[in-house]
């Protein structure tokens, strides 16, 4: 190698940079850089001008310095002089500067744009190879804009440089990535399709990429490559290893191309041409064949390269799914990789294995591999080597292997990497799930991972255990002896003591029969462990002492001993408190009837996805659980016995479909109740998804959001130069927003951007259509723009408006939440009783409750309330809290009805606390089995004498939510209340419920209420 | 095969060429680098060259003080992308003959340029070693006013016998 102009004559910068080098510290770097900086900000302001010289090494020094990790703000436009240099070098450097540090400064780009322009238009290789190589290495959408409609011309091109058109090839695909919608198709991509057949190799791998890329979001129009790929491929894998000359790589032909010709294979289903499926056959074989032949040399670049294109031949094997013959013996090859000395191969085989045994044509095959497998997770030194493994066993499992892997997790957990435990632990218990044909088996295993890696369970896991226990009645016996035999460990992990104590709470009474485990024992043995435990953890245990007062009347004395005990009723905690108090009184003003109705066993839970699985989802994406609908059929069957519950829908089937979508209810709730936390993971995808910096959502605009949650029109946000005004009109799923924005000021606005952000799950949710407006907004002007809205599904978080402008030379940047909230879109409906009823019993999830408990901020005023109630607009109140408030009339009716004097204070107390979140994972399975769904259907039929207590409950629940009152205030304004409140009208939440008689149990005129208050009063 | 991003680093973490195939932001590249250093040091030597860091795949390998590591998406090649590493390793030691980690940050820009021209937007563009060098040595053979650099003498000998 000739010594060319390394460094090209530099040296001012060569100095500079062993001077940095040479700083013993970071502040005299830094001391060195400033001083540079100082030196070059003074050349490019002195009056002398620069040479092209000079200005090279400056800029050059810049871009050093900018790549040290410093800011640069000036040397810009120097550079950009740069671009239109004659000089090669000169231009060079230029163009490497704005590669690195883009500015979205739009008349820098203007700049830029017109060099670039220049250029290629220059019909000089060198100089296009620089323009195309700026463009792709920035990438921006001004750049697109510009030169999307040329690029492609370039590519095409008769006369093009083969150099050029690589080059035009990937600037394309970069752009097309970045901005798809500005990179029209037409003409060319057919042609670009034929460069597949071109005689330079370089340009087949550099428009192979491109034409994978287009090829997945168009396939038919790029159907064409399939049999051109596959001629390119053939004679590439049959050609000597000196054919190809340079693009042989020690000894592979082509491999880069190779590999790229196999991927964009893999866009596409087998070939239906039986001629192109049976050439592709041969040279997927081929690839196969020769990874069985000796090496042609010793160097690992040999075997990488040609083993590269044997794995990516291995996922297209994998990806047609259609050819036995060849999966298999994909499969043994990868098997014998798995033992291979090169930790890397090792290490692809395992993941590789892992897509191959979701094949039903090879994943008998990859079970051969087992003991294998399990060796690697014994033995392997790499942490991401066994995780691999573990991926690999999970992938692997069925029901004749469940036993034996389980058991080698189980074992491996004990010493496993304490960052891959979790996601081991998740794993085991689905798969203990999935593969128990033994439940007996189940519980045991999920007992040792508690007992094992208690620390790395998660709620989820032993929520899911207790869940299946309680669905499978022949298990419930063993559960509760295997626990308690757990449970006398002398130390035991705490999840074990929430395991145990829940499942004797629920079925002690199993092996109270033993005298070893009689109920005396059981309740001393959960209670030793009380003191060590987490306040939920003992939160848990009261509820358990409370069942054991119902299923063991023996020990009801030492339990409400306990109970009675300061430390428990006098508890800092207010949750322990509370319960203490009210299961103590429970215990003693309950007759036994009511307690064991109360207090009755766990109905089923509904069967639902596994919580877990949902988890390891999360954790792993969804490419990890491609079993999961199996999963969830095996679960179904095995766990309950019956298939899953018909779908909402079908029985909504005969109401108007509006109403299915409102009362269907996705998981999301309403987006008035929304909390803040919204806006925290909002501002969040903000920042990650824009490019340009989004400021902060601007002080105070969060009081303002929320004004218009029941609003239309008003005025969003105002400081001393803005202000944003709102007009809005909604029907049915699309709306119309004006904004209006103001100028306060006496000076112009320039560059006036306003901008819709929405979240990336927004996105698909909400349409958002708006034009841009005058980026000029003349002093005391108001412009204003229209946004159309369309509501695709429910969503949750609202869309920001950002907002940039210049004013008087600075800067200015202000977001603001677009008030676009879901109950926008609210339509009233109209419904049976019968079919309310239908569509209430399906709400069962704990995700379709919510309580929040909070400070009223206001006193009570009836008449405010009153006017509340009627106008029955707020939207505040949702389907949650009037589910929250059937439960309640529930409660006071179960209450109520059976006890000869009505508590009323307890009947506060329980309603007060009934929903929220207790020891199970489900919140609604508790209240549930306090309130059973028969009850409301009964209540319906007598309620007659109940609507009075009814409204009694529905006045401060409606009341609190709305933050007039707080739960626990008297009924003395109820009698005003109930005398008032006319029916059909009282409850009307913006379109969930038309008419009180439609859903609540609260029927009859205003004249049977006033004739019901004596039943009131009779209850106080 | 998309690469997402390259970066050279030396043993004691100083980032010695960084390349951006995606848009990120200035504060979030130099959070990945802390990151990737970090992780990809704390490696063992007989360790495999792929690790899973956030949802890409990072393909890392060490040519004597320097560590080059790519980052890659979940479909693509692994092994290819090692073997994208050494052909740059190999277009860089053809060109500066012999290269060591000085040549890189004496002559960054220089190490920029044969990488845009062996990668551009984070897809291979040319595997010939012929016609890579050749293009920068066609932009070399461009360029006017050489001027030796008698200066490397004096950034104290590491390279010899180069001119």
């Amino acid at each position: 190698m000739p010594a060319v102009s390394k460094g090209d004559g530099m040296r001012g910068l060569a100095v500079f940079i062993s001077d940095i080098r040479n700083c013993k510290s970071k502040e005299a770097e830094i001391k060195r850089i400033n001083k540079e900086l100082a030196n070059i900000r003074s050349k490019f302001k002195g009056d002398k001008a620069l040479d092209g010289y000079s200005k090279k090494k400056y800029v050059c020094k810049l871009l050093f310095i900018f790549l040290l990790g410093h800011d640069i703000d000036f040397g810009h436009m120097e550079a950009v002089n740069l671009l239109s240099s004659n000089r090669y070098t000169e231009k060079q450097i230029g163009y490497l500067f704005i590669s690195v540090l883009v500015n979205s400064n739009s008349e820098l780009i203007r700049l830029i744009n017109n060099a670039i322009k220049n250029d290629l238009a220059s019909r000089n290789p060198t100089f296009m190879g620089l323009a195309l190589h700026c463009i792709a290495n920035v990438g921006s959408r001004e750049m697109a804009e510009a030169f999307a409609g040329e690029i492609p011309k370039i590519l095409v091109a008769g006369d093009t440089m083969d150099s050029v058109k690589q080059s035009a090839a990937l600037c394309l695909l970069r752009l097309y990535r970045a901005s798809p919608d500005l990179v029209p198709m037409g003409d060319w991509t057919s042609r670009v399709v034929h460069l597949l057949n071109d005689q330079h190799l370089g340009v087949v791998t550099a428009a192979t990429s491109l034409i994978t890329t287009l090829a997945q979001k168009n396939p038919e129009e790029f159907k064409t490559s399939v049999s051109l790929a596959v001629s390119r491929l053939s004679r590439i894998v049959t050609s000597a290893s000196t054919d190809l000359q340079d693009y042989t790589y020690y000894f592979v032909p082509a491999p880069w191309l190779s590999v790229k010709l196999l991927r964009l294979l893999q866009c596409y289903p087998p070939p239906e041409d039986p001629a192109v499926r049976g050439r592709l056959t041969e040279c997927l074989e081929t690839i196969l064949n020769k990874a069985q032949e000796p090496p042609k040399s010793k160097k690992v670049q040999h075997s990488n390269a040609k083993n590269a294109v044997l794995f990516e031949a291995i996922s297209l094997i994998i990806h047609h799914d259609s050819e036995p013959n060849l999966l298999v013996r994909a499969c043994n090859q990868l098997g014998q990789f798995l033992q291979h000395r090169e930790t890397n191969l090792r290490y692809l085989a395992l993941e590789s294995m892992c897509t191959l045994a979701s094949s039903e044509f090879s994943h008998e095959a990859v079970k051969t591999h087992i003991d294998t497998v399990i060796n690697a997770l014994k033995t392997e030194r790499d942490v991401s080597v066994r995780q691999r493994a573990v991926d690999l066993l999970y992938a692997m499992c069925d029901r004749s292997n469940a036993q034996q892997i389980v058991a080698e997790m189980l074992s491996y957990l004990e010493t496993a990497d304490y960052s891959i435990r979790e996601e081991i632990v998740l794993k085991v218990a689905i798969l203990a799930e999935k593969y128990a044909v033994d439940y007996t088996w189940y519980v045991d295993t999920i007992l040792n991972l508690i007992r094992i890696a208690g620390d790395y369970v998660s709620e989820e896991v032993w929520y899911r255990v207790i869940q299946i226990v309680i669905n499978r009645d022949d298990v419930q016996g063993y559960a509760a002896k295997t626990v308690f035999e757990a449970l006398q460990a002398p130390a035991c992990h705490e999840n074990l003591v929430k395991v145990g104590g829940y499942i004797l709470g629920e079925f002690g009474n199993l092996i109270a029969g033993d005298p070893r485990s009689s109920p005396l024992i059981q309740f001393d043995l959960l209670h030793s462990k009380f003191h060590l435990c987490s306040v939920p953890t003992r939160a848990l245990l009261l509820s358990t002492y409370i069942k054991f007062v119902n299923l063991f009347p023996e020990v009801k004395t030492t339990i409400q001993d306990v109970l009675r005990s300061d430390s428990q009723l006098k508890n800092a905690d207010v949750e322990l408190q509370q319960r203490a108090v009210e299961y103590l009184r429970l215990s003693s003003v309950a007759s036994t009837d009511i307690l064991a109705t109360v207090l009755e066993e766990m109905p089923p839970f509904p069967e639902r996805e596994s919580s877990i699985l949902a988890k390891l989802k999360k954790k792993k994406g969804p490419s990890t659980v491609t079993d999961l609908e199996e999963a969830k059929r095996e679960r179904s069957v095995d766990v309950n016995g019956a298939p899953e519950p018909a779908p909402a829908s079908a029985s909504a089937a005969s109401t108007p479909s509006p109403s299915a979508d409102l009362l269907g209810l996705g998981a999301a709730p309403p987006a008035p109740t929304g909390p803040p936390p919204s806006a925290g993971g909002l501002l969040v995808d903000v920042f990650s998804d824009s490019a340009s910096a989004v400021a902060p959502l601007a002080p105070g605009s969060e009081d303002n959001f929320a004004r218009f949650v029941c609003k239309n029109n008003g005025v969003l946000f105002e400081n001393q130069l803005l202000q944003i005004g709102l007009k809005s009109e909604f029907r049915q799923n699309l709306g119309r927003m004006f904004i209006f924005y103001g100028n306060k000021t006496s000076t112009q606005f320039l560059n006036f951007t306003p901008t819709l952000i929405c979240a990336d799950d927004l996105q698909a949710n909400l349409n958002l259509q708006t034009k841009p407006v005058d980026p000029t907004v003349d002093g005391g002007a108001q412009v204003q723009q229209v946004v159309n809205i369309e509501c695709v599904s429910d969503f949750t978080e609202a869309p920001v408006l950002n907002i940039q402008f210049r004013y008087g030379g600075t800067f200015q940047n202000v977001s603001v939440k677009l008030p676009i909230t879901l109950n926008k879109f609210f339509q009233p409906t109209e419904m049976a009783s019968q079919d309310f009823f239908q569509r209430w019993k399906q709400l069962s999830n704990p995700q379709q409750e919510v309580q929040s408990i909070f400070k009223a901020k206001h006193p009570m005023d009836t008449e405010i309330t009153k006017a509340k109630l009627l106008l029955g607009r707020s939207s505040d109140l949702g389907q949650h809290s009037l589910k929250k408030l059937i439960l309640t009339l529930q409660t006071l009716w179960a209450l109520a009805s059976s006890t000869p004097k009505p508590p009323r204070l307890d009947a506060c107390c329980v309603w007060s606390r009934i929903c929220k979140l207790r020891c199970t994972g489900s919140r609604c399975a508790q209240a549930r089995t306090l309130f059973p769904r028969g009850y409301v259907t009964y209540c319906r039929s007598s309620f007659n004498p109940m609507q009075a207590v009814g409204l009694c409950v529905l006045f401060p629940c409606v009341s609190a939510t709305l933050g007039d009152h707080t739960a626990h205030s008297t009924m003395e304004h109820l009698s005003t209340c109930t005398s008032s409140l006319g029916p059909g009208r009282g409850w009307d939440t913006k379109g969930l419920l038309t008419g009180t008689t439609a859903g609540l149990p609260v029927q009859g005129g205003p004249g049977s209420m006033k004739s019901r208050q004596p039943v009131v009063q009779s209850t106080n | 095969m998309a690469m997402q991003f390259m970066l050279l680093f030396s043993r004691q973490g100083k980032l010695r060429l960084q390349k951006w195939y995606v848009p990120l932001s200035d504060k979030e590249k130099k959070k990945i680098t802390r990151e990737l250093v970090q992780t990809v040091l704390a490696r063992k030597p007989k360790m495999c060259s792929f690790l899973e860091w956030r949802d890409l795949k990072i393909v890392y390998k060490r040519y004597a003080s320097l560590y080059f590591c790519c980052a890659i998406e979940d479909q693509d090649n692994e092994l290819i992308t090692l073997e994208i590493i050494h052909r740059y390793v190999e277009l860089l030691d053809k060109y500066f003959g012999s290269v060591c980690e000085l040549d890189i940050i004496f002559n960054f820009e220089k190490a920029y340029f044969i990488l845009d021209e062996f990668l551009l937007g984070g897809e291979v563009q040319e595997t010939s070693k012929k016609n890579v060098l050749k293009a920068i040595e066609q932009a070399d053979l461009l360029q006017e006013n050489r001027i030796r650099i008698t200066a490397r003498v004096s950034m104290g000998g590491l390279r010899k016998n180069l001119y």
